[in-house]
């Protein structure tokens, strides 16, 4: 692993995705994401209308969310409080900001302008530090509201083609977060766990319930290619309607090969945003990017400027909770846990009950491949830590076998107890070596003819002799352990 | 160049130079366009020589010097107004939609619009 310090801070490097073009010229991926977040407020952005989805088309509105002449918007303080948690966890700076009113005609907003922040953003200068130790810059985190939501009647619902559309403003003011990322991400698989994270981070602050199913986290992707080992940005793509992490990497992949298909060719890239079509497993254009100037931003003159004071933005820092990165950096340190498994285990959100175990006396190796591999993602029922240590000791002291750790726990999950007891109850007692070994004879003499099998070399048949000595034992033997001795008798 | 635009009748030429310097026609049919104003090429002609005057203007206050003076965000001395988050009636939907012009599936029926998708 290579460390460097980035313009992201100190990160892992991650080996760039390239596509070889048929001259034998490598091109690299550079990707930067866009993200929308629904903030997860009681009401919308400036008006006191439910913040909810799913309601019946069109009863979530009121003056102001409709635009109606005379209507004043008034910000929702805890669209500041979430914004700002989000800010801070991302280790953005908090500052001074301003509304803007970016201007265009499109049904989905009545007022026929959404309001945006533009030069002043509330968050600025983040960074997310992924699972792998790799660091990806955010630029910005800024605040907006949602727009409506437009069905397209006829022409198969595409919007080319639409007879006419049909809007519901329920989603018109909902707050958002738009969270810019820097062109740091790599690979495809990095633009995943990128969005991996940021989700863990919105829940773990509780900002958005980061549902990209129902449209509350919404990703787009900034793609472009350059030769590899070059520095240089190349001319970017927006890929929109990413609905899943899986349309997100299947889009980047295909946007990639597209785009060196034409610069192999000698042809330019166009600046422009494209559509994702998840059925079709490709890109269409969609329209030429604006300009910003296009959007006539100017100053919001509805709404005052927002300065949080520093006392608020400090009471925002004390009552943060663990983030991801820090959680999984504890379990590390504490336990030994190797990358991955930390991921996992934090990923689960039970590194809180393995690090409780350890300082009961469990195993850690052991509490960990429990938890990384056997327990469920945070629902653990009746388990206690203590319960989940003596286990775990058990089993690294040689008195419960894998198997038998396993179900002990699985009768612990489901209602609680005293692990010895449970183990006793199932004849858990650990088998001797030499009550073992003949069992293994036995289950060895039963079937000479798949026995010679074996001995000549299909390792197949193995499975057939640890099932008898399994019946045998009543599941007691462990599996490793005759897998060993079958071997041993094999070679002898 | 400082020209007023009285002195245009005296110094043609010298006025079309200040009109072309600020603002072509071009430009004003691409705002017109955004704002999806439709204008006649007289209205083109009489928008561009205003709108030159109005950037000459911005000129002017330009020349000012404003070193050490922070920008105007809001001309109110205010800022953080907020309201708590607590829900309050919504409209009733018969009541908002018998004010739209077409209606369908109580929702809002629209012309087909080319453009983003949101």
């Amino acid at each position: 692993m290579t460390f460097l310090t980035t313009d992201a801070g100190v990160g892992t490097i991650v080996e760039p995705f390239t596509v070889t073009d048929p001259s034998g010229q490598a091109w690299e991926l550079v990707v930067g994401l866009e993200v929308h977040c629904e903030l997860a407020t009681a009401t919308k952005i400036f008006c006191g209308c439910a913040n909810e989805f799913g309601s019946e088309p069109n009863t979530n509105v009121c003056p102001v969310c409709l635009g109606l002449p005379g209507s004043l918007p008034v910000l929702n303080r805890q669209v500041v409080e979430l914004a700002m948690r989000l800010g801070r966890a991302l280790r953005c700076r908090v500052e001074p900001s301003v509304f803007h009113r970016k201007n265009y005609f499109y049904p989905d907003m009545p007022k026929d302008y959404q309001v945006s922040q533009y030069d002043r953003p509330i968050n600025v200068d983040g960074e997310l530090e992924l699972p792998d130790g790799s660091v990806v810059g955010i630029e910005r985190a800024h605040l907006e509201e949602d727009t409506g939501k437009s069905t397209h009647v006829g022409g198969g619902g595409r919007i080319h083609d639409a007879l006419h559309s049909l809007v519901d403003y329920n989603r018109a003011g909902v707050p958002l977060v738009e969270i810019v990322g820097r062109p740091h991400i790599r690979t495809p698989e990095q633009a995943r766990a990128y969005v991996q994270e940021l989700r863990a981070v919105l829940l773990a602050t509780g900002a958005s319930d980061a549902k990209m199913e129902e449209g509350s986290m919404r990703v787009d992707a900034n793609v472009s290619m350059r030769r590899a080992g070059t520095d240089e940005l190349g001319t970017r793509c927006e890929i929109k309607n990413l609905n899943s992490t899986r349309s997100l990497v299947r889009a980047i992949e295909y946007e990639a090969r597209r785009q060196v298909d034409l610069l192999s060719a000698g042809e330019r890239i166009v600046q422009q945003t494209r559509h994702w079509d998840e059925a079709e497993g490709r890109t269409h254009t969609l329209r030429s990017k604006e300009e910003a100037d296009d959007y006539r931003y100017f100053p919001e003159p509805d709404l005052v400027p927002l300065e949080p004071a520093a006392e608020w933005v400090a009471a925002v820092d004390a009552a943060l909770p663990p983030l991801p990165a820090a959680r999984r950096r504890a379990l590390s340190d504490r336990t030994g846990a190797e990358q991955a498994t930390a991921a996992l285990v934090v990923e689960r959100d039970l590194d809180a009950l393995v690090l409780t175990a350890v300082d009961a006396g469990g195993d850690p190796d052991r509490l960990l491949t429990r938890a990384a591999n056997d327990l469920a993602a945070a629902d653990v029922g009746a388990l206690t830590a203590p319960a989940f240590a003596a286990v775990s000791r058990m089993e690294a002291d040689g008195a419960l076998t894998a198997t038998q750790a396993k179900v002990v726990l699985a009768e612990l999950v489901a209602g609680g107890g005293d692990p010895q007891a449970i183990a006793a109850a199932r004849g858990f007692e650990a088998m001797g070596e030499d009550e073992l070994a003949a069992a293994v004879d036995a289950a060895v003499a039963s079937d000479p003819a798949a026995w010679q099998r074996f001995v000549d070399g299909d390792p197949k048949v193995a499975g057939l002799f640890v099932g008898k000595v399994m019946k045998a034992t009543s599941g007691k033997a462990d599996g490793k352990a005759v897998n060993a001795l079958l071997r041993q008798r094999a070679a002898g | 160049m400082r020209i007023r635009t009285s002195e245009r009748g005296r110094a043609g030429h010298l006025y079309d130079a200040f009109v072309a310097e600020r603002i072509t026609r071009e430009d004003v049919a691409h705002v017109a366009d955004l704002a999806r104003l439709s204008l006649s090429e007289e209205e083109l002609d009489l928008f561009t020589v205003q709108l030159a005057a109005v950037l000459d203007h911005a000129e002017d206050v330009e020349s000012l010097d404003t070193e050490g003076v922070p920008p105007t965000a809001h001309p109110l001395p205010l800022v953080n107004v907020l309201r708590e988050d607590v829900v309050r009636p919504s409209l009733d939907r018969a009541e908002v939609l018998a004010a739209a012009p077409a209606v369908e599936d109580d929702r809002f029926r629209v012309p087909p619009a080319l453009g983003e998708e949101q």
